[in-house]
């Protein structure tokens, strides 16, 4: 098997730089230029892999991205090993290592080869056969069916290289550089239009750079000479960028598409070193010209998959572009005049073609004669009724077709050969222009969609756009350049152009065989093994919608998007169906249209750049006096500070009582801040919390709560009166971006009317919670001249004072229920105002806690924490804060719905206190409570959403909410857990300092 | 990905914008005296229009500025961008 079938030199191979690489464990070798299919071929290497259901031997089908059989895993050995690469498309580089998927042990013996023969045990729907019924029979086949199924091994660390993103905006992107791509990008950019033109091979110029028939000439030279020509050009030509190596995944609407640029993937391993693998390209185009070209179809006949079958284009590139023969007995069946050039290219090339097997009558076309003068062999009306050789194709059966191309007649004719290369016409790569939302139309006449219109910013030019034939393109291209681009010429709309023309035409989307239907394998989509068996066996079943049968046959649904075989499911569906192709539509062509690397996607945005975060001003501090850290939204707050080998649970327990005995403090710059100024700031206040704000004095604090529209409690927080139309209003920490916007909301579209103004000054404070009966002495240590007597700094108000000349803003409010002050500086003093606390409060003990203690502080005093107590379903009844909501302002956020028949009922749940029977069980938060635990099925009554051990009580408490929890005031209830059940007794919110005197208590 | 011109900045990415709803609902100046069934209209019930629908974007990332688009649902055809307070333009 080790025979060369490097023909001919080729310019586009490099036959002075030998390159090694490795296929399933040995080694072979191929020249700069090869892609790893050709270098295979080379070595004449077809079987590649199994298939993905009944584990068939699988060749090389295609030479580009649409390749469904040729998928293989790169560094197969490697912890950093890629599956689903396409062979096709992987140039060769010294050291690549890659091998076969979807087999086991080996692809030479598969033993999922057996599926081959369970086949009619595996039909269409088997996977949802299997799940729905009946139950033990999946149970049977699961171990099989997971062992079988899925394509390639995933790697098992992180992905080492360096991935990145681009955003490009320009004024003409061309995608694809076949000739009308070059063309249009060429006269584009003379014409001074930004342009980039992309494609995703590493060459230029598409078919035509390797086309050296006399049947397509341009200029009276080979197409290829007159398109180097151009192509050599372009390097000249300011406004233009040409990127290879780049495929276009998705195009967005708006002419926004994705591209991935490939950039070391082609290089061997040192040469990758320290460079950017993968770069995502984001591109807003003004104008897009898709210029995608087409696909060859395959012809759907019994047993169209081993390996030696291949698309006749393939088999041309193979011989005209790499140098390669795919086989030494080459024969070709058609539809069309396609695998005619191609068998005349190989004739030219010294390569043997023995027959064409052609499905029409006839055909009166140029080409016809020079395959007759080359002495090749042409079956007229003839089909493939059989094909033989498990591992490669070894002999064709043919019979003569009936006139109405439904059945076969006559005798059976034997032909030998190793490679066929089957021309089932052409379908417009048409994918991206599908995506980017526009509609496709059907020509009955030629069997193809294509575009249904174009319009100011997008047009599709060639083959993509419906022109197959040469001097179509060129015409049709000249004319819709000056069109788009608004330019009176192209400069080469005067090229003089000779091609033959295609005379008959000739379509059966299933070509029948001697054997009855139902005992054929005509596969339709080769990636994931569904045949014409299946699609109409799914028709049988009785789906219609073309969605529907893909689903069910997993047609299309490969890593391929069945780019070869969609167009004959259709065809099948409709004839079957008895509806034409155009009623029946196609399915929807989805992004990306190759696989793309989870690398590309996220770009740089990994590890520390996964999400942005924010610090305060005393990070440093927290960090230096060892504090663990949580993550509140994009904050970093200091959790609590363990000292020595503290646990959590022991640091919390240490900073909550020192807090209430002597002296605690917090970092509180995160709590959001909006400065609120303007003639109409208290009413607009009025409007937005549920309490009153205008009689507020000026000095004063209050606290607040906000509703949605709906009622439910949105956001709470503290809001101080700096002067006669000024406020600084506090939001939680996590709500402070969602209360800034809602608020301009409200003053942009309901009440533009109102004079206030709002800025998150967030970032622009730094804020020192002081708390505990030593807070006061400490403060006045810092600011000895400020009088902080109750009757001059009660609670809930605000001193501006000067500290070391810098002014600080102090609110007397608390979160914890202790006497507390909050020292509001400028940001860039947070740390020194906090150090200067903590050498102050050094005397009594000072003791920073983190959010664990602040939460265990509130939950003592039964305070709220919205978003853990509450969840976007309580009211403030429901919370048990009637008192906050005022009965005698007209109107405020959200006021209407506490009076709708839902919002009113009585036995809605509520918060309440929880306390454990035994008082040394901390519930778990998130715990159901039901009432009774032999009713079946249980009734949950609600969910405990916050619990603590206090240890300032000496005891186990919780808020907890419960349905009709008002009046279940000193019940027993259960929270059941995995192995017990917790007894609780349901209690007052208030756990601690009912009366709150604590608020003014100073040691 | 749309292309939105915000009436304040000029042409920018859809990712800097958040959509914000149907456009045209006025919040009711008296909402005590509407009946569950009319408050409810206002608060919950919205249109799913295919075709042309008129909705409320913000420039979140950007001017924070709140407009109105004319968009055409079928195709996300973005009709016309008009200011808050404005009447949408006649087709
Ligand atoms: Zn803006």
């Amino acid at each position: 098997m080790t025979k060369n079938l490097r023909v001919k030199s080729s310019e586009f191979i490099d036959e002075t730089s030998r390159i090694s690489f490795k296929f399933d464990g040995k080694t072979y070798y191929g020249f700069k230029g090869d892609t790893l299919a050709s270098a295979l071929l080379a070595n004449n290497v077809h079987l590649i892999g199994r298939s993905f259901k009944y584990h068939r031997p699988r060749g090389i089908m295609t030479s580009g991205s649409e390749e469904p059989n040729a998928i293989v895993q790169i560094n197969p050995n490697s912890n950093i090993t890629e599956p689903n690469a396409r062979a096709t498309e992987i140039e060769i580089y010294e050291g690549l290592e890659a091998s076969s998927q979807n087999c086991w042990p080996s692809v030479n013996f598969d033993i999922g080869g057996i599926n081959n023969f369970l086949a009619p045990f595996l039909p269409a729907g088997f996977y949802y056969k299997t799940f729905m019924w009946p139950k033990s029979f999946w149970e049977k086949y699961e171990f099989f069916i997971r062992h079988s199924a899925g394509l390639g091994k995933s790697p098992t660390t992180k992905d080492p290289d360096i991935y990145d993103h681009r955003n490009i905006h320009c004024d003409v992107l061309v995608v694809g550089a076949g000739i009308s791509g070059i063309l249009a990008a060429k006269n584009a950019a003379k014409n001074n239009y930004k342009t980039l033109l992309l494609d995703e091979k590493n060459e230029l110029g598409g078919s035509i750079i390797f086309e050296t028939n006399e049947n397509k000439k341009i200029n009276n030279t080979f197409s290829s000479e007159w398109l180097k020509k151009e192509i050599s050009e372009l390097k000249n030509i300011k406004n233009l960028e040409i990127k290879t190596r780049t495929s276009v995944a998705a195009y967005h609407q708006y002419n926004y598409l994705l591209a991935r640029e490939n950039l070391t993937d082609h290089l061997e391993k040192k040469d990758k070193k320290n460079k950017i693998r993968q770069r995502l390209l984001k591109i807003r185009a003004k104008k897009v010209i898709l210029a995608t070209g087409a696909l060859e179809r395959p012809l759907v006949f019994n047993n169209n998959d081993r390996p030696g079958i291949m698309l006749s284009s393939a088999v041309k590139k193979y011989s005209d572009f790499y140098g390669v023969a795919c086989g030494v007995k080459n024969i070709f069946f058609t539809n069309n005049d396609t695998a005619y050039e191609s068998a005349l290219s190989l004739h030219n090339k010294g390569i043997k073609v023995d027959a064409i097997i052609d499905i029409r009558e006839n055909s009166d076309a140029k080409i016809i004669k020079k395959i007759n003068d080359a002495g090749i062999k042409i079956y007229w009306s003839h089909t493939i009724v059989d094909t033989s050789g498990y591992k490669r194709l070894s002999d064709v059966s043919i019979m003569k077709l009936s006139n109405d191309g439904m059945s076969v007649t006559g005798s059976k004719t034997s032909i030998s050969c190793d490679c066929l290369g089957i021309a089932g016409g052409w379908t417009p790569a048409v994918h991206l222009y599908t995506q980017s939302g526009n509609k496709l139309t059907f020509d009955e006449d030629r069997n193809v969609f294509v575009p249904k219109a174009d319009n100011s910013a997008q047009i599709c030019v060639g083959s993509c756009g419906g022109d197959f034939e040469l001097d179509e393109i060129i015409k049709n291209l000249s004319n819709k350049l000056k069109n788009f681009l608004n330019i009176s010429q192209t400069d080469f709309e005067d090229i003089s152009l000779e091609n033959d023309k295609e005379t008959s035409k000739r379509n059966i989307w299933l070509l029948p065989s001697d054997k009855p239907n139902g005992k054929t394998k005509p596969f339709v989509d080769y990636q994931n093994d569904a045949t014409a068996k299946d699609i109409k066996l799914a028709l049988r079943e009785g789906f219609r919608s073309i969605e529907h049968v893909k689903r069910y046959t997993t047609t299309g649904m490969g890593t391929d998007q069945g780019k070869l075989g969609n167009m004959h499911a259709l065809g099948i569906i409709a004839d079957t169906a008895g509806v034409k192709m155009g009623e029946l539509g196609t399915t929807t062509f989805r992004p990306p249209y190759t696989p793309l690397t989870f690398g590309t996607i996220v770009g740089r945005n990994v590890g520390e750049f996964f999400d942005t975060f924010r610090r305060t001003p005393m990070n440093d501090w927290h960090i230096k006096n060892k504090a663990e850290f949580e993550n509140v939204g994009q904050w970093k707050r200091a959790w609590y500070y363990p000292i020595n080998d503290e646990t959590m649970h022991q640091a919390v327990q240490r900073e909550s009582k020192a807090a209430r005995k002597s002296a605690g403090i917090l970092d509180a710059s995160t709590l959001g801040k909006i400065d609120i100024q303007g003639s109409d700031a208290s009413e607009f206040l009025n409007r937005v919390y549920t309490n009153a704000w205008s009689k507020l004095a000026i000095g004063k604090c209050r606290y607040g709560l906000m509703l949605n529209e709906d009622g439910m409690v949105f956001d709470d927080g503290v809001t101080t009166r700096l002067g006669e139309n000024h406020y600084i209003m506090t939001t939680t920490t996590g709500g402070a971006a969602n209360v800034l916007s809602k608020l301009e909301d409200y003053l942009q579209t309901e009440w533009p009317e109102l004079d206030v103004y709002l800025t998150s000054v967030t970032d622009h404070f730094a804020t020192a919670s002081l708390c505990g009966p030593n807070s006061k002495k400490i403060l006045n240590k810092i600011i000895p001249e400020l009088d902080l007597s109750d009757e001059n700094f009660p609670h809930m108000s605000f001193k501006e004072v000067t500290i070391d000349k810098i002014k600080c803003r102090i609110m007397r409010i608390s979160f914890t229920g202790e006497q507390s002050y909050e020292i509001n500086v400028p940001a860039s003093f947070g740390e020194a105002i906090w150090e200067k606390c903590i050498e102050a409060g050094k005397e009594f003990d000072i003791t920073p806690y983190g959010t664990e203690t602040m939460h265990l502080l509130r939950a003592e005093k039964g305070f709220i924490i919205v978003g853990q107590d509450t969840d976007g379903t309580m009211t403030p009844i429901d919370l048990q804060m009637d008192w906050i909501v005022s009965k005698k302002k007209y109107d405020f956020i959200g006021k209407r719905s506490l009076y709708r028949s839902d919002t009113m009922k009585e036995d809605r749940k509520q918060l309440v206190g929880l306390l454990t029977e035994d008082p040394n069980i901390v519930l778990e938060e998130g715990a159901q409570i039901v009432s009774e635990l032999n009713q079946k099925p249980v009734e949950m009554l609600g969910h405990v959403t916050s619990s603590y051990f206090s240890p300032n009580l000496n005891k186990s408490i919780a808020l907890a909410v419960v349905k009709d929890g008002k009046n279940m005031m000193g019940r027993k209830l259960f929270v059941p857990m995995e192995n017990k059940n917790i007894s609780v007794t349901v209690a007052n919110t208030v756990f601690y300092d009912e009366k709150n005197e604590r608020l003014n208590a100073s040691l | 990905m749309f292309l939105i011109n915000c009436p304040y900045c000029g042409e920018r990415d859809q990712q800097e914008f958040k959509a914000g709803g149907e456009a045209h609902i006025e919040r009711p100046k008296q909402p005590t005296e509407l009946s569950d069934d009319q408050w409810a209209e206002y608060l919950f019930m919205r249109k799913n229009i295919k075709g042309v629908q008129f909705e409320r974007w913000n420039h979140a990332h950007g001017c924070r500025k709140w407009f109105n688009m004319a968009r055409d649902t079928s195709n996300d055809e973005i009709k016309a961008i008009y200011k808050m307070g404005e009447k949408p333009p006649p087709q």
